[in-house]
């Protein structure tokens, strides 16, 4: 007797586990049974598991009957005419589409030549094993998993051509890539999925070999001349947004150029590219700190205190202004309403992002690098024909590791550009090895893609051939210019008054306990204390109760609001502590200070 | 020797002893460079005043624990007998807990047993023996209200157990039975009226963990030739009874039960346990770590006279400052413990004045400058 279950879920057992499974499945391609559901028999614990539920990583198969594939030439020349769709071929039984555990108990032939009686099913095609990104890199089955992994999400993170109605588009954080192109080596997922209709990537140069020492630990080396010549370059758009709220008591916020008498409000100079209806105007080159849609709100407490203030009444500025470190130019501006009818401003700023040192950048297989130098075209290394690359790899990252696609598609690239022509480079299918070197060899080149290569600065010949090829590079999204950040002094918070946190509030770098630690093994005691003097404070506190004082500014004078005529002292502290004084006050204890002369 | 005198005092009794060994023989001028510069190594060795050796004694044990965490079970199922090592091993000794996962002795013996001859009856001579050891299948009549357990001649023999060990056992641990042993068969009667069927399960539950001879405790042996002498390998331990043991060498014998060590032999067998086990750890691990940093942690775990582990109810709830233990866990409790009998803070250690931001009295936070001030009369 074999149990079986159903989503985990025992319900009752079989005799014949088999014959039961079989039936299962021939009920399920002739569609009596949902095509969406599996079951496999475990006879390692006697087990039948049905699964329908939604989540399963499941992958479509030709089905395969006495070593003859069902899907045969006629439905092949009807899917090709339209008269058949996907769907009629699940329907017909002709494919299924298995999940993990029902593929333990297939035998899955690759081609159709390796077909034989035990066969269960045959691959429609085996790039269908890997997902849209994976399928995208080239000679994927030459590379080890976990780069072929890497490569393949670090192709989501390119820019490229994105969307062809981007101009009308309000995206957030986007990126452009100016000049994208198509990939010479390429696989069959690029027709399939119209990777001309949104490419992503340029084709560079590569030459392996190390530079100066610029080039260590994945950092790649910039031909100066290909980034003048436009190379890498992209545009990075980003919106700022500003909503008319609307308050309790009909008050709501207005979009336009603040008043002088706003409480809140900025230099002039903050406004000067604001038109009549309190927005930029497109084209207007903004930098940090230009207000971009001006706006007030009405007063934030409407309370019994504004009859005793004068100015009450007094709208806020709430404009919205670019923050700390960013600048662009105002590419669009869109005046709507949203869903609950307020006025809505969005406007977007564009800024042209040129490659510079820390930009990253990856070849499709994983070997992601960063921009260590970039040369001056002059110095770089020429080949005899006079060829210089736009791009030097380091030679260490290959070995350890072991990406052979990326060298296969260096040697394949540069084939096909001498040659003319796309070079196909599908998994388990691609241009062999061999048949490239023989091409290249006949275009008048070496055969292993290896040049002389001179010095650019001394015109010296290296005495190493150098491998140097085509290579399809991507530039990622990831830019110095986004995250570079520094802070001497700036802002802090208001209730602990230590520096904030986070590049966008332009916040400090914490010196943590761990390096406070070394501080104090090493024994800099005086250094440890200006560290982390970034809250320091001097209280008054009264020398009878201990506790802090008041002190006037106006009278200059200390007292202490308990004891009368108590002698108060200045003392410094953090003012951390000083809030956890007040903490404990809060809990009902009393926290004396007991002042005594450090000296 | 008299040109050594004057360092007696200067040197530690050990450096001293081994200083006049080496010198022995030697001319007394020579002698006494030598002095001289053992003394000068010496000063220069010591810790200077200030340094913050807890704290660097923390970071020098914590930094190669966190590449331990790694490596930990790698070990899992290869040695001949299960023993926590590893970082489980060196939380379990630092934080001082009483009741450790893989209690487990080394008995040394004395000059005649340790040459192998007799070996394993020797080990199993210490192990301890219950009547499930030797018990192959227990029946229980329900019409005469008796147990009748049908034992292993051969694991008896083994065992060197005897019919009357285990009647002995049995009646002088179970009351209110008889019992008798025929063929091999041990037949338990109640002296009392019928009894239900689930007291005599219960009885023959009780039967089974009957201790009848050996060591209580030791739950496995394995006898080990190391170098030219078997030692024996126990499972379990209870070190005062096996010190008892006649042919058990006292003096290497030992277990890895701090707590145990700390009972019977004293606090500072407590503390060189500690450093043995930790720094036997670190070893094993190929890790480096100076073994000063662990006598500074075994010191401080067995200051108070008895095992105190780093936990916030062992040595950090002994810490004068409030701060420091607030700062430590469970803040609010220490707070209010604290304020309900006004305590106060002299603000002494570094934690507090980190949270002061106050200079630290560590390295050159420590020393303060003294003048004389006079008046002076105008």
């Amino acid at each position: 007797m074999t149990e079986v279950y159903i989503n985990g879920k025992y319900v009752g057992n079989v005799e014949n586990p088999e014959d039961f499974t079989k039936q299962v499945i021939n009920e399920r391609r002739k569609g009596v049974i949902s095509a969406e559901s599996n079951i496999f028999y475990d006879y390692k614990s006697d087990e039948i598991r049905v699964e329908c539920l939604k989540g399963r990583v499941r992958r479509p198969l030709i089905v395969v009957k006495d070593g003859q594939p069902l899907l045969t030439e006629k439905h092949v020349k009807q899917l090709e005419k339209g008269e058949l769709k996907w769907s009629d071929l699940i329907e017909q039984g002709v494919v299924e589409v298995l999940d993990t555990s029902e593929e333990e108990n297939a035998l899955v032939a690759f081609w159709e030549k390796d077909l034989t009686k035990e066969h269960t099913h045959l691959e429609i095609t085996p790039l269908a094993m890997l997902g849209l990104t994976g399928s995208l890199v080239p000679y994927a089955n030459y590379t080890q998993s976990a780069r072929l992994n890497i490569g393949a999400k670090n192709q989501k993170q390119a820019l490229g051509f994105y969307a062809s109605n981007f101009p009308v588009r309000m995206d957030m954080d986007v990126n452009l890539l100016h000049t994208p192109q198509l990939p010479i080596v390429r696989t069959i997922m690029h027709e399939i999925s119209q990777y001309e209709d949104h490419p992503a990537g340029q084709n560079m140069v590569v030459a392996v070999m190390s530079y100066k020492g610029y080039n260590m630990e994945d950092a790649i080396i910039i031909n100066k001349g290909s980034i003048d010549r436009g190379m890498g370059r992209s545009t990075y758009y980003r919106p700022a947004i500003a909503e008319e709220l609307r308050y309790s008591g009909g008050l709501i916020d207005e979009i336009s150029i603040p008043d002088k008498d706003v409480k809140g409000y900025k230099s002039e100079t903050d406004y000067r590219y604001l038109e009549e209806d309190g927005i930029v105007y497109p084209e207007a080159s903004v930098a940090e700190g230009d207000v971009i849609i001006g706006k007030t709100s009405p007063p934030r407490f409407l309370s019994s205190m504004d009859e005793y203030n004068l100015a009450s009444n007094v709208r806020r500025e709430s404009s919205t202004s670019l923050s700390h470190g960013e600048e662009g130019v105002v590419d669009f501006v869109l005046i709507t309403e949203n869903e609950e009818g307020n006025k809505l401003v969005q406007v977007r700023l564009r800024d042209q992002r040129i490659p510079e040192i820390g930009d990253k950048f990856t070849s499709r297989h994983g070997q992601k690098g960063v921009i260590g130098l970039i040369v001056p075209e002059i110095d770089l290394p020429f080949t005899a024909s006079g060829i210089k690359p736009d791009l030097i790899f380091s030679p260490h990252g290959i070995p350890s590791r072991m990406t052979v696609s990326h060298l296969l598609e260096l040697v394949g690239g540069k084939m096909g550009a001498l040659a003319g022509r796309f070079v196909d480079s599908t998994a388990f299918q691609a241009e062999g090895e061999e048949d490239i070197r023989k091409e290249l060899l006949s275009l008048g080149f070496r055969e292993n893609g290896v040049e002389t290569v001179y010095n650019g600065m001394t015109g010296e010949q290296y005495p190493a051939r150098i491998y140097i090829g085509n290579m399809h590079y991507l530039k990622l999204k990831h830019m110095v210019a986004n995250k570079l950040h520094s802070r001497a002094r700036g802002p802090i918070q208001l209730l602990t008054r230590q520096p904030t946190e986070g590049r966008a509030k332009e916040g400090g770098l914490r010196l943590g306990e761990m390096e406070k630690d070394t501080f104090v093994a090493y024994g800099a005691s005086l250094l440890l204390k200006e560290r982390f003097d970034s809250d320091r404070t001097i209280v008054p506190v009264c020398s009878n109760c201990g506790m802090i004082a008041i002190k006037d500014v106006f009278k200059n004078k200390s007292y202490c609001p308990i004891c009368s005529d108590s002698e108060i002292d200045d003392i410094e502290i953090s003012y951390a502590f000083k809030l956890i004084l007040d903490e404990f006050k809060s809990l009902g204890i009393y926290p004396k200070l007991e002042l005594e002369n450090k000296y | 020797m008299a040109t050594l005198k004057e360092y007696q005092d200067k040197l530690p009794p050990k450096l001293f002893e081994e200083l006049k060994d080496e010198t022995k023989g030697m001319a007394d001028s020579k002698a006494k460079k030598v002095a001289e510069a053992v003394y000068e190594e010496f000063r220069m060795s010591r810790v200077e005043p200030g340094e913050s050796v807890g704290l660097v004694g923390a970071e020098s044990i914590g930094e190669p624990g966190t590449q331990m965490t790694l490596n930990t079970f790698h070990f899992a199922g290869v040695a001949e007998m299960n023993v926590t090592m590893g970082l489980p091993r060196i939380i379990e000794i630092l934080d001082g807990r009483a009741k450790i996962k893989t209690p487990m002795m080394e008995i040394f013996l004395k000059n005649p047993y340790n040459k192998g001859k007799d070996i394993k009856k020797i080990a199993l001579s210490v192990r301890e023996t219950v009547f499930r050891d030797i018990a192959t299948e227990f029946l229980i009549n329900l019409a005469d209200s008796t147990i009748e357990a049908k034992m292993s001649k051969k694991k008896m023999d083994d065992l060197s157990v005897t019919d009357n060990m285990v009647l002995k056992a049995i009646t002088g641990t179970v009351k209110g039975i008889t019992a008798r042993i025929k063929e091999n068969v041990l037949i338990v009667k109640t002296k009392g009226k019928e009894e239900s069927l689930n007291e005599i399960y219960r009885l023959k539950e009780k039967l089974k963990d009957i201790f009848i001879k050996g060591v209580k405790g030791i739950k496995q042996v394995l006898p080990v030739k190391r170098e030219d002498e078997f030692i024996i390998i126990t499972a379990g331990t209870n070190l005062n009874e096996v010190l008892q043991l006649e042919f058990v060498d006292e003096e290497r014998t030992i277990t890895n039960d701090i707590f145990e060590i700390a009972d019977i032999l004293g606090i500072e067998a407590a503390r060189q346990a500690i450093i043995n086990e930790v720094y036997k750890v670190i070893e094993s691990q190929g890790l480096n770590v100076d073994i000063r940093h662990i006598m500074l942690v075994a010191d401080t775990i067995c200051s108070a006279g008895r095992i105190k582990g780093i936990t916030r109810y062992g040595v950090v709830s002994e810490k004068s400052s409030v701060l420091a233990r607030a700062s430590f866990e469970t803040p609010i409790r220490h707070i209010i413990n604290a304020s309900l009998v006004g305590e106060v803070d002299e603000l002494t250690s570094v934690v507090e004045n980190v949270m002061l931001n106050q200079p630290i009295p560590v390295g050159t936070g420590l020393p303060g400058l003294v003048t004389k001030s006079t008046k002076v009369d105008k």
